[in-house]
C-alpha cells in the first residue's frame, strides 16, 4: 500500500470562461502518471460534469481528488444553495437552468446522471441554504 | 477519413493543429449542447458546433476528441484557439452552416461505416 496521491483545485464560480480548468489539470495529471484512456476518460467526464455544476449552480467550490491503489475518489464540495430534490435531480432531463446557462451550452439535465454513469459509486450530500459536496469513486 | 479531406470537404480555414491533418478519424457529431455532447457522444473523434466559448474545447478534451469544426463563419476568440492548440485539437472554421457541414461530411462516407 503506497501512500494516497492527493490533488486539490479550487474553482471559480465568478467565471464560466475559466469553468473547467481543474478537470483539464487532472486529466494532465492521470496522464503523466500513465492511467489507461478508459479510466482517464471517465474521471475527467465526471469531474468536468461536476466542476461545470458547481460554476453554474452554486458560484463555485473546491474540488479534491485522492488516488489509492484501488480507486481514483473525487471530491466536489459547495456553499452553493444545496439540491431541494435529489432524485428528481438525478433524472435525465431535469435542470432548473435558465435560458442564459443554455445559451452556453449546459442545462440539459444530462450532468448528475452522466455523473453516475461514468463512476462506481457517486454519493450526494446536501443540504438546502448550506451547500453540497458530490463524493465520486472510479475504481482501478 | 483524413482530417484534411474534412478541410477540403467544408472548404474550412484550419485555425491550429494543422501538423495533425494527415490523422485519420471515423465518425463525428453535431451539437451547441455541450450537457448533450457530454452525456451522448461516444467515440466520435470530430465535433461541429456553432457555440462559440470556450466550454467547446473542453468539452472535447474531455472527450477525446481531435477535431472541431466551427460552423457558420464563427471566428473563434484568440483564447480559444490557443486552448485548442494546448489540447492537441484541430480546429477550423467554415462559412457552411451546420445542416449543410454535417450533410457533406455524411454524403462523404465520414460515420457511415466506410472510412
Ligand atoms: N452543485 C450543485 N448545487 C446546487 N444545485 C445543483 C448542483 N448540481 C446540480 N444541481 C441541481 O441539479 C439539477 C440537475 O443537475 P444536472 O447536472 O443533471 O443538470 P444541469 O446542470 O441543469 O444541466 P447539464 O448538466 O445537462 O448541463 C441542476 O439543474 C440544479 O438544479
Ligand atoms: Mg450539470
Amino acid at each position: 500500500m503506497t501512500e494516497p496521491l492527493r490533488f486539490h483545485y479550487d474553482v471559480d464560480g465568478e467565471n464560466f470562461s475559466s469553468a473547467g480548468e481543474a478537470s483539464v489539470a487532472l486529466k494532465q495529471n492521470l496522464r503523466k502518471l500513465g492511467y489507461s484512456p478508459e479510466v482517464i476518460r471517465k474521471v475527467s467526464i465526471a469531474m468536468y460534469e461536476g466542476e461545470i455544476n458547481m460554476v453554474i449552480h452554486a458560484n463555485g467550490g473546491v474540488a479534491d481528488v485522492e488516488i489509492t491503489d484501488d480507486r481514483i475518489t473525487i471530491i466536489l464540495a459547495d456553499k452553493g444553495p444545496g439540491i431541494a430534490d435529489v432524485e428528481l435531480a438525478m433524472q435525465e432531463g431535469f435542470s432548473t437552468a435558465r435560458d442564459n446557462i443554455r445559451a452556453l451550452g449546459f442545462g440539459a439535465g444530462m450532468g448528475l446522471p452522466n455523473m453516475k454513469k461514468y463512476t462506481d459509486d457517486m454519493k450526494i450530500d446536501t443540504e438546502v441554504g448550506v451547500g453540497t459536496t458530490i463524493t465520486m469513486v472510479v475504481l482501478l | 477519413m483524413k482530417i484534411s479531406e474534412i478541410q477540403r470537404l467544408l472548404d474550412a480555414e484550419v485555425l491550429c493543429g494543422g501538423e495533425s491533418l494527415e490523422n485519420e478519424v471515423s465518425s463525428a457529431c453535431c451539437s451547441d449542447m455541450m450537457s448533450d455532447v457530454l452525456a451522448y457522444v461516444k467515440d466520435q473523434g470530430v465535433l461541429l458546433t456553432g457555440l462559440l466559448n470556450t466550454q467547446v474545447i473542453r468539452t472535447a478534451a474531455m472527450m477525446d476528441m481531435v477535431c472541431i469544426v466551427m460552423v457558420r463563419g464563427k471566428m473563434p476568440t484568440a483564447e480559444m484557439v490557443a486552448l485548442a492548440k494546448e489540447s492537441g485539437i484541430v480546429m477550423m472554421h467554415t462559412k457552411l452552416r451546420a445542416y449543410e457541414a454535417c450533410g457533406r461530411l455524411y454524403h462523404a462516407g465520414l460515420g457511415r461505416g466506410e472510412v
